[in-house]
């Protein structure tokens, strides 16, 4: 991310805290995500990583802080301009979400009918083209209760990329898919960076992914990020958390909560 | 200010119906929005769908119930009306009575039952499987594109199932003037035209848009506010009919003493 801090960033999260009643899910999240990087955000269930990835397209309101879309401060736009910025974005769900009663094909239709002024030809196009990108053609006809998770997640994937984001917000892409689907899909999300100049932030708990996509990685402990920076530096982390974490360790830190005091933090 | 049990209710029941209200005005929002960009707020094939599913099939139970309603009055009244000689009174009493009254309240509180229950059902599901989530947010206003539809289907159907409700009652009346009162059919088709008022007729069409609305609006509103899971639908799909039927039966009454006071 040296370097690279004279570009403007394309989303940037000041201070942000988050409170569900009486807990605080975040508490102060700084994050600047620069155009074509692919940020990884780890850390464990029930962190709050989906809270994020909700907040950043303006579904959830912080209760303290802001959310920048550019020079965008996305809670404070009304609806009109909200919906431009969402409809640069991408988001896989991490239950996919599909329209459960719409096919396949018309799931994937439907941001480009609703949208765009697209003609049926050209949205038939995009469609083949997008399941080709997920292998999953074959499916194109089919209703989303037929499907396996697995497949419906790569449907939802797909869905996210019919209008050609600018931003991708991927939560937990690749849970629940074998190794080889798996990996597939993560040189997907390199290609989309790399060809389209999209950005992407990932949420995941897959190390091997985590460290095969991701530019930078961020891990959210406690309402917080404890370490921020390029992968390598996370195979050596010192932080007793992180390594915890990257080993899967069942001794550690995690686990202990409120006994060990957040230490490193960049 | 004491603490009265009825205040509490008061209070949910007004923050509920400002949540409408909200949920109207943000419809209409992203409605607008949408034409702003020149384009119609619904896809026709959306709007067909809905309407088939939510008149079509509630044509035979409307017809069925108001049928049976309209035999049961003609029966009731004709068998006192007759001690003093006053059965010609029946076709006349069952017209106005189903056009103004029973008509609209009838067929709002089967639709309540039947399309209610289903709309709250649906979005219920929907938005617990973050489906209604999802839409949003693609950029594509939920309001318009799921509550839209559905509202203008049900709007729009109610007078037409209350014509079907108060025709089949009327059937049922002359059913039992033919066969017990000694009224011949064309007879009761005069008697009818007679008596009943053009103004009964428009208060019965501006009641049955009314019911619509409210039960639409109830079921949309009970459905995108569902919590926790399954259980949560099915809770919200209680209250939505249970909410829209008495909030109908409330504003026929508030519609009544109105009417009558103008
Ligand atoms: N709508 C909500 N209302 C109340 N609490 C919520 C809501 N959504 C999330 N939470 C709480 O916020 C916390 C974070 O949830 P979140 O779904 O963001 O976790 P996560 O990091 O995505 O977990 P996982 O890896 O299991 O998906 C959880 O403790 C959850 O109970
Ligand atoms: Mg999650």
């Amino acid at each position: 991310m040296d370097g690279e801090m004279n570009q403007s960033p394309l989303l940037s999260l000041e201070h942000v805290k988050l409170r569900f009643g009486e807990q605080t899910v975040l508490d102060g999240i700084h994050l600047q995500v620069q155009p074509q990087e692919r940020l990884v955000i780890m850390g464990q269930s029930g962190g709050g990583k989906s809270t994020l990835l909700r907040l950043i397209i303006g579904i959830l309101t912080p209760s303290e802080g802001r959310v920048r879309f550019r020079d965008q401060e996305v809670n404070r736009l009304g609806r009109r301009q909200l919906n431009v910025i969402r409809a640069k974005t991408g988001m896989v769900y991490q239950y996919s979400a599909l329209i459960s009663s719409l096919s396949v094909r018309d799931n994937l239709a439907l941001p480009m009918e609703e949208l765009t002024r697209m003609g049926a030809k050209e949205i038939e196009r995009v469609i083949d083209e997008k399941l080709e990108l997920v292998q999953m053609g074959h499916v194109k006809d089919q209703m989303p209760s037929e499907l396996s998770g697995g497949m419906k997640k790569r449907i939802g994937l797909a869905r996210a990329l019919v209008l050609e984001p600018e931003l991708i917000l991927f939560d937990e892409p690749s849970a629940g898919l074998d190794p080889v689907t798996s990996s597939v899909i993560d040189e997907l999300i390199i290609s989309l960076t790399e060809h389209t100049r999209a950005t992407s932030v990932i949420v995941t708990h897959e190390m091997n992914s985590a460290f095969r996509i991701g530019t930078r990685m961020v891990m959210l402990y406690e309402g917080k990020f404890i370490a921020d920076g390029p992968p390598q530096d996370f195979r050596q982390s010192q932080n007793p958390v992180v390594a915890q974490f990257v080993e899967g360790r069942t001794n550690g830190p995690i686990g202990e909560s409120g006994k060990w005091e957040v230490g490193m933090r960049k | 200010m004491p603490d009265l049990p009825g205040l509490g209710i008061l209070r949910r029941a007004l923050a509920q119906v400002s949540s409408i209200v909200w949920l109207l005005i943000g419809m209409g929002g992203e409605i607008g929005d949408h034409l702003a960009r020149g384009r119609l707020p619904f896809r026709r094939a959306v709007l067909f769908e809905q309407t088939a599913r939510t008149g079509v099939g509630s044509v035979p139970l409307v017809g069925m119930v108001s049928f049976f309603l309209g035999l049961t009055m003609a029966l009731l009244t004709g068998y006192e009306l007759r001690t003093f000689g006053m059965e010609r009174l029946v076709p006349e009493l069952v017209a106005t009575a189903f056009c103004r009254e029973l008509g609209p309240l009838m067929t709002g509180i089967v639709l309540a039952a039947r399309i209610g229950a289903a709309y709250t059902a649906e979005l219920g599901t929907m938005t617990v499987s973050e489906e209604v989530e999802a839409i949003e947010a693609m950029g594509i206003g939920p309001l318009r594109f799921l509550v839209g539809p559905k509202l203008v289907a049900i709007v729009l159907l109610m007078p037409c199932l209350v014509v079907i409700s108060n025709v089949a009652a009327l059937i049922g009346g002359a059913v039992i003037s033919i066969t017990t009162l000694n009224i011949a059919l064309s007879y009761f088709v005069d008697l009818v035209r007679e008596g009943l008022l053009v103004k009964d007729v428009i208060a019965g069409i501006i009641k049955s848009l009314m019911f619509g609305l409210i039960v639409g609006l109830v079921a949309c509103y009970r459905g995108l506010t569902v919590k926790g899971g399954a259980a949560g639908v099915g809770a919200a799909t209680t209250s939505s009919v249970v909410t829209s039927i008495t909030t109908v039966i409330a504003a026929d009454s508030v519609f009544n003493i109105l009417l009558v006071k103008i």
